[in-house]
């Protein structure tokens, strides 16, 4: 288990070194110099250089690489260009109005979507199951905007149900007024992907052979399904929440900017907007980090949800 | 040897195996969904052909209706009430004695008459309805059809294009190259999609062509995977080596004969990601990161509804949404008909 653990540690260091370069790369080469966009409009020439000097772009590109890891390893990437906060704190203060969002979202949509993929898998090939096969597909091919917009209009705006867009500072508050609209809307457009993903997985599954020998022993449908089919399936199922886990920390950005979530996807977007260089760049390169540790937990659960996996 | 022993044996050859394509479009005609998908996407190809060629919807920018005006079938808006100010009565007050331009009155008005000002008649309903400045939306949704479907079948090619040379690359070389392509696989597949996506457009700047780049650097991941697995599937094959054997170069062997034999997989991973893209680009319009502000496509049709809807003019989201949504649906089920019929692995269930 330990020897396992470093050495998947130690395979992250390549892909995060890669990551590391290809973010340099990508802003040192085709972004545009950052001392102009720093300096503004009516910046002078000695200005700008004045910027350059202090940011060490007047210095070779890979003394610039070591100051950039320098920044990564020091958890310091100075000050946001924009705003001039830091944007440590800025990570701060955005990331659990995000996780607000998203944690809840998260949870329910997995919830939601096992039974129902469980019912429907059970009814294969009925007029149930049909029929809801091309609901989803209907509505997956309808662009979240649009639920967005209407929702936002039908149940905020005419209906007057949920506040049409707002934060506060008390995180019940949030949970108990701002979060259910954003989170019901969200849920409605990520229930069909999940639903016909688990359905796949439970159908893969109800096509074993124990499946057969258990209702052979006699057990209920009931015990069947929940026992032996759902158990066996939580390893895909698993994979794919793990697969989403990552997204939870960016939240969804669209959701964000329509109801005023002041999170760390609207700030991501703003920073694109605004050009603002350190921010992006911060986002990116920890996201992955991220993404990879999660990865790693998710290998982990394995072991926990199935015995027989040997993790090598 | 005469040419019907040649047309007897061509005819076993014939007989003994069916090509794979024309396999796939036997099943595929079998397959009534499919069908009908393929039918509504070939509908939409020619609609957007006639747009690009200017046949339809050439002047989506002319303001041809009273703004907002109502989709044809809900009637003409009813005339609000006007409420009259009453004018004052008597002649003006003579001012000609102390107002400055006084003198060059009549100069102005000779001047104005030379000019001829053409009152254009603006109608007051259009057959979807118009949007704020009166422009139609059935020639807008049409005309964002065709920005839209461009943007994602192009991304969907360049993406394609990419996974695939590296695909082919890291499946047939291995080694050393292999594990290179594979680390920038995971360099890649390691930032979540939508921050990558971000990213390059925060350094690309804006604009169709910009969508389309990023779209498709940020997305071959899917395609290098699976090809990559064809390639090392196949480089090992018989036929490959008997290749190798009468002297085919390298490129010959990956890009003429496993290709070939690989390429209804790319397809069917284009598809999909037509679809995945197409999704994509409306969002990106939508933030402002896609397309230019003189040009429209569905997501900046969606983008400009939202402050329609609020004052009660539905129809360009209604016409945005339904345009995209019957032509994704139609492709997204073409696209698994397509996989259906061309899946190696239901090939032998036949």
């Amino acid at each position: 288990m330990l020897a396992y653990l470093i050495r998947r540690l130690w395979q992250m260091v390549p892909t995060l070194i890669g990551v590391v370069l290809l973010v340099f790369l990508l802003f040192k080469f085709f972004g545009s110099d950052p001392a102009i966009i720093l300096g503004g409009l009516n910046a002078t020439q000695d200005q700008i250089e004045a910027i350059r000097r202090q940011l060490g772009l007047d210095q070779p590109w890979w003394v610039q690489l070591g100051i950039y890891l320098k920044q990564i390893v020091s958890f310091d990437w100075g000050k946001s260009w924009a705003t001039n906060e830091a944007v440590s704190s800025l990570f701060a203060s955005r990331l659990p109005a995000t996780l607000t969002v998203m944690i809840p979202i998260l949870i329910l949509d997995t919830l939601l979507a096992i039974p129902v993929a469980l019912g429907v898998a059970y009814v294969r090939g009925t007029l149930t199951d049909r029929t809801l096969m091309v609901v989803t597909t209907v509505a997956l091919s309808i662009s979240f905007l649009v639920y967005i917009i209407i929702g936002q209009y039908v149940f905020g705006f005419q209906l007057g149900w949920f506040p049409v867009q707002g934060w506060s500072d008390s995180t019940w508050t949030n949970l108990t007024t701002y979060v259910p609209l954003p989170a019901l809307l969200a849920v409605m457009v990520g229930l069909s992907p999940q639903t016909r993903l688990y359905r796949t997985f439970f159908l893969d599954e109800m096509g074993h052979d124990y499946v057969r020998t258990a209702r052979a022993k006699g057990m209920t449908e009931g015990t069947v399904m929940f026992k032996h089919v759902l158990r066996n399936a939580l390893v895909p199922i698993l994979t794919n929440v793990g697969y989403n886990l990552p997204g939870i920390f960016v939240g969804s950005f669209l959701i964000e900017v329509f109801f005023s979530i002041p999170g760390l996807g609207r700030e991501v977007l703003l920073a694109v907007n605004r050009g603002d260089y350190p921010v992006i760049q911060a986002v990116t390169v920890y996201l992955a980090m991220l993404t990879m540790f999660i990865n790693l937990a998710t290998d982990l659960l394995y072991k926990v949800v199935d015995p027989r996996v040997v993790l090598k | 040897m005469n040419t019907a022993a040649i047309a007897a044996a061509t005819a076993t050859v014939a007989e003994r195996s069916e090509g794979v394509w024309r396999a796939a479009w036997r099943r595929f005609q079998g397959d009534r969904v499919g069908m009908v998908s393929l039918v509504i996407v070939a509908a939409f190809l020619l609609l957007i052909a006639l747009a690009a060629t200017g046949g339809v919807a050439s002047n989506w920018q002319q303001e041809v209706g009273v703004p907002n005006a109502p989709p044809t079938f809900l009637g003409p808006r009813p005339p609000e009430a006007e409420a009259a100010i009453e004018g004052p009565k008597g002649p003006n007050v003579d001012l000609s004695d102390i107002d400055p331009l006084a003198p060059r009155y009549k100069e102005w008005a000779e001047r104005a008459a030379q000019m001829k000002t053409t009152e254009t008649v603006r109608v007051q309903t259009l057959p979807l309805g118009g949007d704020r400045l009166g422009r139609d939306v059935l020639a807008k949704a049409i005309k964002g059809t065709e920005v839209s479907v461009f943007v994602g079948v192009l991304s969907a090619l360049l993406a394609t294009l990419i996974g695939t040379l590296l695909g082919a690359v890291a499946g047939f070389f291995g080694r050393k190259t292999g594990d290179f392509l594979e680390w920038v696989y995971n360099v890649f597949t390691a930032v979540p999609d939508i921050l990558l996506i971000f990213a390059f457009a925060a350094v690309f700047g804006r604009g169709i062509g910009t969508v389309i780049l990023i779209l498709g650097l940020t997305g071959w991941a899917g395609v290098y995977r699976q090809v990559r697995a064809e390639f090392i599937k196949h480089s090992g094959r018989e036929y490959v080596r008997a290749a190798e054997a009468i002297g085919a170069s390298q490129a010959s062997r990956m890009f003429r004969h496993i290709l070939p034999n690989v390429s209804h997989v790319i397809l069917v991973r284009m598809s999909l990601l037509v679809v995945g893209f197409i999704k994509f680009e409306v969002i990106l319009s939508y933030l402002g990161l896609g397309v230019r502000v003189d040009q429209v496509s569905w997501g900046t049709m969606l983008a400009e509804s939202q402050a329609q809807l609020i004052l009660g003019y539905w129809w360009e989201l209604a016409a945005a949404t339904l345009f995209m949504a019957v032509f994704v649906t139609a492709f997204s089920l073409m696209a698994d008909a397509w996989r259906d019929a061309l899946d190696p692995k239901l090939r032998g269930a036949e």
